[in-house]
Parts: structure tokens; C-alpha cells; sequence
């Protein structure tokens, strides 16, 4: 069923509506968008029985609070959310991530994240915003697709779409989660080196090892390096294809890694390009976080790659394995 | 490299993607788009993304459907089929440009600066017929190559928090067009009234990669009608 929209009440600090993101037209300058890490967003989904590529909303180091008119099933998967649900009759009720939850009607209020910068919330039915250029990820350099291209507003109205599996129980007035949850830690630690294929074996020296901390000007379209400034010999470039993982090098040595939002084509020197085993984690370093770099061969990115891709089957299997338990007669 | 040294090389660009440059030359971006064409045409099915740059092409592909060493190879294969020439083809597209005045509020200047009148540096930014080297920077944004290198303007030390949307531009020795109100660093001549982008049009953009451009001159009036047209 399809339920009727969600108020937002509070919109965070910046919650943008975001799928797996957009391809095909690049050519056209129109990147990718979509959520910084596509694997816990589709696994959000999965909790709650959506196909991956449904539409989530992604938070950023702050959640919005959102009216939910009807009942709903929602999961957070990714950086701990201060979730609370406050029922009609003013019970206020802690929500977990990492499982799905079947709210009645109420409010949501998703209050910091912690423990790293972002994280998604699926709800069943996904979030039914236009599809534009085939996707439903908010593009906020062009000022389309989510909801008008922008980051949530106080007062905006998000659709809810139809539903395949609408288990909320009717009549119910607290929130009901199951007593199982998936394990999202990471199989490398948080804080560990992020792995980068170097472009050149100057870029390999200069990056491997180097000490930087995440600049408060960071977003979307790239994570900006604060720290002591490269000072390598690489000439300006005419514009080239740069990709999300891409790190460039500006005149004034500090490095970016271009991040979901990435432009299609970019002139600055590149150093390398982030792992994409590692651009998920490297998507949850908060401003002032330390990050270090370290390189490896294209080998090991694919070998960590495939690490990681395994690491999301076994959780998808165990999703499906207790979402059917939990609905066994 | 193979024979003539015209085979472009290949590095990655991540996980998914594989860069080609070609050598440097006045036919590198013209390889760029035949090539583009090509890989196209062929469509794999894991191809996603073709995006050509001034003397490069970027290869995205879907690395679930494909490991990336069979797209390097794939492109090994079809990387030396680049006649040039094959641009000539390519569709020229008019863009009406309202120069000077408030629509382009550095065309005194600039022409101050390359020792012209207005009138001058609108005829001869108006001669030739461009080629969209390339969209980038913003989603529909042509980067045009083909300006008079007599017309090269060195950008604003301090770029302008907002260039109204249609803007056409002098950067360096290129020239462009800004899609939407953006920042930018570029001297503007003056601007069009077409959309150059829009997500709702079948064909988002006005303008391809490999297109051939032409501006036209238009007064007030012209102006005022496309724009109510557009």
C-alpha cells in the first residue's frame, strides 16, 4: 500500500533523498550522486523489503525529525543514529538501527550520528520521488532529481511509495523490533589507513603514509585534506575524467578525494584514486577526524573489493533468513 | 603503443573506469569522439559511461557485470579505430548570444584588453565554428574549443559567487556557456536565452560532446522572444 506522505518537521543538517546513484549520462557533465555507501543503503532496504535500488534518505552528522502520518517499516543501517519515536499517546521509545522497525503513527526524531558522519533510513515502499534521468538521487550541483534537487526543508512532504511486504501491525501504539539485528561493523577498523592505487610512483611517496585531518569544508562532491601541503612537481593537466575515489591535487597542496557528487571532469593533478572498498569508509570521517593514506596495487583494491562484496552477501543471506523466520506461520 | 604512435594509452581511473589518452595533437579531442561513437554504437552491457575530455576518454563500466581486465582488453581491441575526419559530420548547432551590456557585463573590458572595439571582439567571438571539446563542470556546461587564440583572457583572480544561467564566456583559450546561475571565474560577453540543460527534456542537454557550435548575434528583442519561448 502506499501510504500517505511524511511531514518534516526538522530537516538535519543535510538529509538528502538518494538511491544507488545515476549512470549514463556523464558525457552530459551529470554525475553520479546517489549514497555514499549504495551497500548499507540497499541493505537498509532489504530490511524492510525493498528492491536495493529503492530511494533512502541519507543523513548527515545530524537526522531530521519526521511526522509519520500512518504506520510505517523502517530501518537505519550505518553510522549510530540517536533514534527516538514519540507516539501519539507521548510515550517516547529508543530505536535501533540495524533491524527493521514497525512504527505506528508518530514522530521520528533522528538525532545525531555518531561514531562516524552518515547513515541511511529505508523505509518499506521507499521514498517515491520523481525518477529523473533514471534515478531518484538528489544531484544538488545540478539542482535536480530527491526531492527538487535540494536537501530536505522544514515543511517538506515526502512520498511514500507502495509497499510489497505492509506487516505493520494495525492498532499497535509502540514501536515493535525484533530481537535480532545485523552487524555492520566494518571488517577493517574505522580509523584504519584508507587505501589508495597511486597514480605514479611520486604520488605513491608522497601519499603513502602522509597524515592529513578532514577539513570542515568537506561534502558530497569531495573530502578536503588538512594538513602540511604536498609539494609535488606534477604539471597542470587539461581536463580529464575523474571519478568518485579520484584524488586531486590543487595548487595549494592539500589534497581532495572527490566523493559521490564528483564532477565528471576535472584539471588538477591526481594523485591516485581511493579504493572503493574504502571510499564507503572513508565517507564517515567527520571534520577534524586524522586520516592517513596508504598505497596498494590495483590487485589488492580488487581482491578488498571482493572482500567487502562477500562481507554484504553473508548479511543479505542472514537479512532474508531472519525476515523469513520472523514471518514463518 | 602501436604503429604511429596514434594509439591512445590506457591507465585506471577506479575500480570502475578506464581512462584513455590519446597522444597529444590537434586531432586528439576529434579521436576522443569517434572513439566514443564507436564504444557506443557497440554498447556492451556493462558499459555505463563514455565521457570525453580535451584529449582523453573516460570508460565506466559496471564492474559486478564485467571483470575490469576484459574491459581493458575490449578497449586494447578497439582503441586504434579513430578516423578523424568522421567529425566533419557532426551537427552545428546555433546559439543566439545577446553580446555586451547587462547580459555581458565584461565585453568592454575584454575587448579593452585585447586592444578592440565591442564590436570587434563580437565579430570574431561570433567567426568560428566551435567544437564541444567537452561537458563538464556542471551538468550541460560545453567546454568549446575553436576560439581565436587572439581572444584569450586570463580569468578573475577572484571568481563571482553568481553567473546568471545562459552566460557565455571567455576562461583561459576556451569558451563556454553557464547552464544555470553558478559560480564562476570566466569574463562574460554576453548571454543566450536557451535552456542548455534541462532533466525534463528527453535530451537534457542542448548540446553533445563532438557538436559543432555557432553563435549568433541577436539584439533586445530577439532576446525577449527566445526567452519567452524558451
Amino acid at each position: 500500500m502506499s501510504g500517505p506522505a511524511w511531514r518534516v518537521l526538522r530537516p538535519g543538517a543535510l538529509t538528502t533523498v538518494q538511491d544507488r546513484g545515476r549512470h549514463g549520462w556523464r558525457h552530459l557533465g551529470v554525475g553520479r550522486a546517489g549514497a555514499l555507501d549504495p551497500d548499507l543503503a540497499a541493505l537498509a532496504n532489504r530490511l524492510v523489503g525493498n528492491a536495493p535500488d529503492a530511494a533512502v534518505l541519507e543523513l548527515t552528522l545530524s537526522g531530521p525529525t519526521l511526522a509519520l502520518p500512518a504506520p510505517a517499516r523502517v530501518a537505519l543501517c550505518g553510522a549510530t543514529v540517536e533514534a527516538r519515536f514519540e507516539a501519539a499517546d507521548g510515550a517516547r521509545h529508543a530505536l535501533p538501527g540495524g533491524r527493521p522497525l514497525a512504527l505506528p503513527a508518530g514522530t521520528l526524531r533522528l538525532g545525531a550520528v555518531r561514531g562516524g558522519l552518515r547513515a541511511w533510513l529505508a523505509v518499506a515502499g521507499g521514498f517515491d520521488v520523481p525518477v529523473v534521468l533514471g534515478s531518484r538521487s538528489t544531484d544538488l550541483r545540478g539542482g535536480f532529481g530527491g526531492l527538487d534537487g535540494r536537501a530536505l526543508r522544514e515543511g517538506d512532504a515526502l512520498p511514500i511509495g507502495k509497499s510489497r511486504c505492509n506487516t505493520v501491525p494495525a492498532g499497535a501504539d509502540a514501536p515493535q523490533a525484533p530481537g535480532w539485528w545485523i552487524d555492520l561493523d566494518a571488517d577493517v577498523p574505522r580509523d584504519a589507513p584508507i587505501r589508495v592505487a597511486p597514480a605514479c610512483a611520486d604520488a605513491a611517496a608522497a601519499l603513502d603514509g602522509s597524515r592529513w585531518t578532514v577539513d570542515p569544508r568537506s561534502d558530497r562532491q569531495g573530502l578536503r585534506c588538512a594538513g602540511d601541503p604536498l609539494a609535488i612537481a606534477s604539471p597542470e593537466q587539461v581536463s580529464a575524467a575523474v571519478a568518485p575515489g579520484t584524488i586531486q591535487l590543487p595548487p595549494d597542496g592539500h589534497p581532495i578525494v572527490l566523493l559521490a557528487d564528483a564532477q565528471t571532469v576535472g584539471g588538477y593533478p591526481r594523485l591516485g584514486h581511493v579504493i572503493a572498498a574504502d571510499l564507503p569508509r572513508l565517507a564517515q570521517r567527520r571534520a577534524g577526524d586524522a586520516l592517513r593514506f596508504v598505497a596498494v596495487s590495483w590487485d589488492e583494491a580488487r581482491a578488498a573489493w571482493a572482500q567487502r562484496a562477500a562481507r554484504i552477501a553473508r548479511l543479505e543471506w542472514a537479512i532474508d533468513l531472519a525476515l523469513a523466520r520472523d514471518t514463518a506461520p | 603503443m602501436t604503429a604511429g604512435g596514434i594509439a591512445p594509452h590506457i591507465e585506471a581511473l577506479a575500480d570502475d573506469a578506464w581512462l584513455l589518452r590519446f597522444a597529444p595533437g590537434d586531432d586528439a579531442n576529434a579521436r576522443a569522439h569517434v572513439l566514443a561513437a564507436r564504444l557506443r554504437g557497440e554498447a556492451p552491457a556493462w558499459l555505463r559511461d563514455l565521457v570525453p575530455g580535451w584529449d582523453s576518454l573516460g570508460v565506466c563500466f559496471d564492474p559486478a557485470a564485467v571483470p575490469a581486465d576484459d574491459v581493458r582488453a575490449w578497449l586494447l581491441a578497439h582503441r586504434d579505430h579513430a578516423p578523424a575526419a568522421a567529425t566533419a559530420s557532426a551537427p552545428v548547432v546555433e546559439i543566439p548570444v545577446r553580446y555586451g551590456g547587462d547580459h555581458g557585463i565584461d565585453l568592454a573590458d575584454a575587448a579593452d584588453a585585447l586592444g578592440l572595439s565591442p564590436a570587434q571582439l563580437i565579430e570574431r567571438h561570433a567567426a568560428p565554428l566551435y567544437t564541444v571539446a567537452m561537458i563538464g563542470f556542471a551538468p550541460g556546461f560545453p567546454y568549446l574549443a575553436g576560439l581565436d587564440p587572439a581572444l584569450a583572457l586570463p580569468r578573475l583572480a577572484t571568481p563571482r559567487s553568481r553567473v546568471p544561467a545562459g552566460s557565455v564566456g571567455i576562461g583561459g583559450a576556451q569558451t563556454g556557456i553557464y547552464p544555470r546561475e553558478s559560480p564562476g571565474g570566466w569574463r562574460l560577453l554576453g548571454r543566450t536565452p536557451l535552456r542548455l540543460f534541462d532533466p525534463a527534456r528527453a535530451s537534457p542537454s542542448l548540446l553533445a560532446p563532438g557538436d559543432r557550435v555557432r553563435f549568433v548575434a541577436i539584439d533586445d528583442a530577439a532576446f525577449a522572444a527566445l526567452e519567452r519561448g524558451a
